[in-house]
């Protein structure tokens, strides 16, 4: 079946796509967008978070027919051109990087909290992080970058 | 393989009397596992995305109807003030990407023993509503499930709604688990205290085949607050009622042996949790308000 979306603001088709494939493969191997990253394909690991209609989601639970006509933001989709983003950012200067295989979907998914929390506290952060893993980095370099993103996305309360 | 993708509820109806093979999916994070490890191949998928009148949820008629198709971050965003029951139960599924895509009607659907809304919706006694072109039933959640991932619905039916009345007393919900995200409960327990009836509602999860309640606690705890009182006094609770209560809760249960845990700390971790969410709610309980709110 064909399948028409709009990811990362552009409109994009697929053709001859499998109705029981997933939209992370429809990503990956139909858009030419491999940010996303396949390593459970069962929601366990978040690798794979993206947008749909701004929601974070795992990609590979939504079937691709669902994605249809909505609205898709990737990783790929959260620079400015060459600029990262602030949550980027903070993820290189923080050492929150090591194989990289998680970043996407910890970037899309921080990206996400701190849309709608400012200055998240620790619990929150962990608790927004829950279902991304990380096999490397132990996670405390993780909180690091997403206080770090905060800080600097934040917007400056009125002073004195 | 078809993709079906109505966008009203009657043309969803439509869609499954003529396919009655095909496979429902809404948030599709119990679906797409399936197909994604090529367990299983429908005929047809049934996308339930598009169902407005799934997505909805309302007041009516003295409860709230709940669509199908409302997912775990709504109930917790929306409804915690009024199922706070069910809301406690969404907070602990999966994860925040998991929560905004599944949804109680998808539970409902897959009907595992270990379903974390299964537990509150037997505790708030809530129904739920199928629908076919034949029509629509009503049925009760606790003969909803009728044997492991088995439930009552009929091959042209569809869930539509989810009916539970608002609280009118304090509510919780306890699951153990070796995390406090991303996993399936080794054992749940939902517990409902219905002071406007003088009634207990419970639900027990992953312990038995299906999601139960324990009907010999409810009636011993119900009856026993009566006969000492305690609904009016809002005294505090005899320890030794609470612990009664929750050894009738486990004896309620009939849990197996598996990897996630042995029969016997089912059995034990029912009975604890059952007093301690007791002795929580019958706390709320004391220090609120009339209407039950603390
Ligand atoms: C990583 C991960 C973690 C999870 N953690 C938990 C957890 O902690 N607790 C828990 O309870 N579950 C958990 N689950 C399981 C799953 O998220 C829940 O069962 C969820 O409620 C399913 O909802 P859904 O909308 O995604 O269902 P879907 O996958 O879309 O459907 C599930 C089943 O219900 C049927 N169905 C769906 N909607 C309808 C309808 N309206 N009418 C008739 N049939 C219907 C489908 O055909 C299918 O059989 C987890 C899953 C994953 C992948
Ligand atoms: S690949 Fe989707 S959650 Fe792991
Ligand atoms: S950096 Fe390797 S998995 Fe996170």
């Amino acid at each position: 079946m064909r399948i028409q979306m709009t990811v990362n603001g552009v409109d994009r088709t697929a053709d001859d796509v499998w109705e029981g494939e997933s939209l992370l493969y429809v990503l990956r191997e139909r858009m030419g967008l491999p940010g996303s990253k396949n390593a459970c394909e069962q929601g366990e690991c978040g690798s794979c978070t993206v947008y749909l209609d701004e929601v974070p989601v795992c990609s590979c639970l939504v079937a691709a027919g669902q994605g249809r006509g909505r609205d898709v933001r990737t990783v790929e989709g959260l620079a400015d051109g060459p600029d990262l983003h602030p949550v980027q950012q903070a993820f290189v200067e923080a050492g929150a990087v090591q194989c990289g295989f998680c970043t996407p979907g910890l970037l899309v998914q921080t990206h996400a909290l701190l849309a709608t929390s400012q200055r998240p506290s620790d619990a929150e952060i962990r608790e927004a992080l829950a279902g991304n893993l990380c096999r490397c980095t132990g996670y405390e370099k993780i909180l690091d970058a997403v206080r770090l993103a905060a800080d600097r996305m934040a917007v400056p309360e009125a002073g004195p | 393989m078809k993709f079906l993708q109505p966008t009203t509820l009657d043309e969803a109806l439509a869609a499954k009397a003529e396919h009655p093979h095909a496979l429902p999916i809404a948030g599709g994070t119990d679906v797409m596992v399936e197909l994604n490890f090529d367990k299983h191949r429908p005929a047809a998928l049934l996308d339930l995305n598009r169902v407005d009148e799934l997505a909805q949820w309302a007041p009516e008629d003295g409860h709230i109807r709940l669509g199908a198709g409302v997912s775990y971050t709504r109930v917790i965003d929306e409804l915690a003030d009024r199922l706070p029951g069910l809301a406690m139960a969404a907070r602990t599924v999966g994860s925040p990407q998991i929560r905004n895509r599944g949804t109680v009607g998808g539970n409902l659907g897959a009907a595992s023993p270990a379903g974390d809304s299964h537990p509150a919706l037997l505790a708030a006694d809530a129904v739920v509503e199928v629908a076919s072109v034949r029509g629509t039933r009503q049925i009760r959640v606790t003969d909803f499930f009728t044997g492991v991932k088995r439930n009552a619905l009929d091959r042209d039916e569809l869930i539509t709604a989810i009916l539970i009345a608002p609280s009118t007393g304090p509510q919780q919900f306890c699951k153990i688990g070796t995390r406090n995200a991303m996993v399936i409960a080794v054992s749940a327990f939902g517990l409902a205290l219905h002071p406007e009836r003088r009634r207990v509602g419970t639900g027990i999860g992953s312990a038995a085949p299906t999601p139960r309640r324990a009907h010999g606690a409810e009636d011993f705890l119900s009856a026993a607050l009566d006969d000492e009182g305690l609904w009016d006094s809002r005294a505090e609770l005899p320890e030794t009622l609470a612990t009664e209560f929750g050894g009738r809760v486990r004896d309620a249960a009939s849990p197996i042996d598996d990897v996630r845990g042995s029969a016997a700390y089912r059995l034990h971790s029912l009975a604890v949790m059952a007093r301690r969410a007791l002795a929580w709610a019958w706390h709320d309980y004391r220090t609120s308000t009339s209407d039950g709110r603390a």
